[in-house]
């Protein structure tokens, strides 16, 4: 089993981005994924700055992969993508089919995003055919349907040819829109957000009328309002996944990540409690915590 | 340019065609559509003779089959397609990749168009379909602006559809997974965003609250219009400032209507508009019908003189969730 580090989410400023990845470098991940997912306007790095990095990175024992943007709506927002894609070097995280794309025309592999809906065995299989590598689950996929697909006799001949990565810990990213939800709690359009999604490193938390956590505002971008968090379900997942992937925090990334991989070698159910969320996992709606599954897979 | 009309029945199918919609999609009463609600949608056989009734009075028919395949039950979806071939369907909206595939190989001849919830934004995704499953339309998601819709009418040569009126998502379709957040079923997962079994209407002492699997989403008082409860649109508050007023974080309950735009649409060569309320009834399929055949009409007639007549803004906005219509992201203001 191997860890990586999901694309930083949030806008955080360039010396906050170096100071994460100069720890990330010492850290014992395995994987790191570079890039801006979510919104064309934060340019704190640019793709020049995410291939410094990632040479760094690739030097300290790292394998890294270039994650690229999410929701691609403009001419613009394409000659970035094919300037990922070009890179010469490092493999592409695709998070719309419009990297796939351009990825297969290029004859290049590449690891198919969480984003990328891929909810079969049939499509995972073409997404091979394209040059898939890796697969990210989708987020709200349970442990009994990726069992479902993986299992299946589709993919028996080819089960080998790629591997697996689950969103394990961090705030879900859940949807994406044109408006920009940080700017609009501003009252201001994405026009003029002034970039105010950097004030918030860990989005903005929205509750219900009753004081309910319920989302996560960043940018364009909607989060959960809990943490969705897998420690204790590490046992359970062996046999199918191949990759746990932890979205950065602003605090704590490292901590959890020592956490999780104890658990591969010790493993003691973690007292998780709310905010913390496990249920799209376990089949349920995505913010429940499932604490009796703990560690009894 | 095509008026595309939702008919969730058979007397919707027949409201749109009485009041001259070009053509009506339909979905099949299984999972296999984003609409999948109790005693909505038809059966194999009906949809034999909707498909029959409607080539009789020269309307074209469109089935829906916009969710992604379960892997267990992957075969509902290709036997939905191919009881569309069988029922002499015009089209097929089409969201997974596999069924995609399923579809272009099976049946070479039959007209595929992407589905919104396919999420095809850029002209590198929409050539894409194109070229791989030989897809003939894109819907386009309604995260789009005006101009960023000019931009790919002029860079693809795939026709586009584009919704014209009716409820309005405000995440890029097929990508969220807000309602599966709250109940554990999502369009993609279960074709049904927020789906109704989940929700609870509540009156207590003349506040109406209303609820998604327990959380509340909003609390309305005795003169305001009670949207359904979608997270998308209620009202919450910022954590980081606790006490200050509830407000609509994401959007308020409010209906898409691009009417105004019907001159640039035409202009861009779009081939359908897309009315979008399968759920809704048979009396609101007619009204907006009627209203978008008489704007089309006379836009066509003379789109330089071309202006919203009171009438229809009256009919759409009488209809429209929370009775107030958007531009939505077509205005680059609503952003």
């Amino acid at each position: 089993m191997k860890f990586s580090l999901g694309p930083i989410l949030y806008f955080w400023d360039k010396n906050s981005v170096l100071d994460f990845y100069r720890t990330a470098a010492e850290s014992s991940v395995d994987i790191i994924y570079l890039g801006e997912t979510v919104c064309p306007k934060r340019r704190e790095l640019r793709l020049e700055d995410y291939i410094d990095l990632a040479h760094q990175l690739r030097e300290a024992g790292k394998e890294v992969v270039l994650s690229s943007m999410t929701l691609l709506e403009s001419p613009a927002d394409l000659r970035e993508l094919n300037r990922y894609c070009d890179n010469g070097d490092f493999l592409i995280e695709a998070n719309d089919i419009g990297a796939v794309g351009l990825l297969n025309e290029r004859g290049l592999p590449f690891v198919a995003g969480n984003t990328l809906n891929c909810y079969n065995q049939h499509s995972l299989r073409y997404l091979m055919k394209m040059g898939m590598q890796r697969w990210v689950v989708p987020v709200e996929l349970p442990l009994r349907w990726i069992n479902s697909m993986l299992e299946s006799s589709e993919i028996n001949d080819v089960r080998e040819c790629f591997t697996t990565e689950l969103f394990a810990f961090g705030h879900l990213p859940l949807a994406w829109s044109a408006r920009c939800f940080s700017a609009r709690a501003e009252g201001k359009s994405k026009d003029q957000c002034d970039l105010c999604c950097k004030k918030y490193p860990t989005g903005r938390a929205v509750t219900s009328q009753e004081g309910e956590t319920l989302f996560t505002l960043n940018g364009i971008q909607t989060q959960s309002g809990y943490r969705h968090n897998l420690i204790n379900d590490l046992q359970g997942l062996q046999h199918i996944v191949d990759i746990i992937r932890l979205s950065p925090q602003e605090n704590d990334t490292f901590l959890w990540l020592e956490r999780f991989q104890q658990q591969l070698h010790n493993p003691t159910p973690f007292p998780l409690q709310k905010p913390d969320c496990n249920g799209f996992w376990h089949d349920q709606a995505g913010k429940e915590l499932i604490i009796a599954s703990t560690g009894s897979h | 340019m095509e008026l595309l009309c939702p008919a969730g029945n058979i007397p919707a199918l027949k409201a749109a065609i009485e009041n001259s919609a070009d053509a009506v999609y339909l979905g099949l009463r299984n999972e296999t559509n984003a609409r999948h609600f109790a005693g909505l949608n038809l059966d194999a056989l009906k949809l034999k003779e909707a498909a029959h009734y409607a080539h009789q009075h020269r309307c074209k028919v469109h089935l829906a089959i916009n969710t992604f395949a379960h892997p267990d039950t992957w075969q509902h979806w290709t036997s939905a397609v191919d009881e569309a071939i069988t029922c002499g369907v015009d089209a097929l909206i089409i969201a997974d990749l596999s069924i995609l595939q399923y579809a272009a190989e099976r049946y070479p001849q039959a007209e595929l168009h992407l589905s919104v919830q396919a999420s095809a934004t850029n002209a590198a995704a929409i050539d894409f379909y194109a070229q791989q499953f030989n897809v003939q339309r894109v819907v386009l998601p309604r995260v789009l602006s005006i101009a960023q819709v000019k931009n790919l009418a002029r860079s693809c040569t795939t026709p586009l559809e584009v919704f014209a009126f009716g409820s309005l998502c405000i995440m890029a379709e097929g990508r969220c997974y807000l309602s599966s957040y709250l109940t554990g079923q999502s369009p993609n997962t279960f074709g049904a965003c927020s789906p109704a079994e989940f929700v609870r209407w509540e009156d207590r002492n003349g506040v109406l609250e209303s609820r998604l699997n327990n959380v509340l989403i909003d609390r309305f008082g005795t003169n305001e219009t009670a949207g359904y409860p979608t997270l998308c649109k209620g009202r919450f508050t910022l954590a980081d400032e606790p006490g200050s007023t509830p407000y609509h974080a994401l959007e308020e309950p409010t209906s898409l209507n691009t009417m105004e735009l019907l001159p640039e649409l035409l202009a861009l060569g779009i081939r359908s508009l897309k009315i979008e309320g399968r759920q809704r009834s048979a009396a609101y399929v007619a009204q907006v019908t009627r209203a978008w055949r008489q704007a089309i009409d006379c836009c066509r007639a003379d789109p330089e003189k071309f202006l919203v007549k009171n009438e229809w803004q009256a009919a759409l906005t009488q209809l429209a969730e929370g009775s107030q219509t958007t531009l939505g992201a077509y205005e680059r203001e609503w952003r």
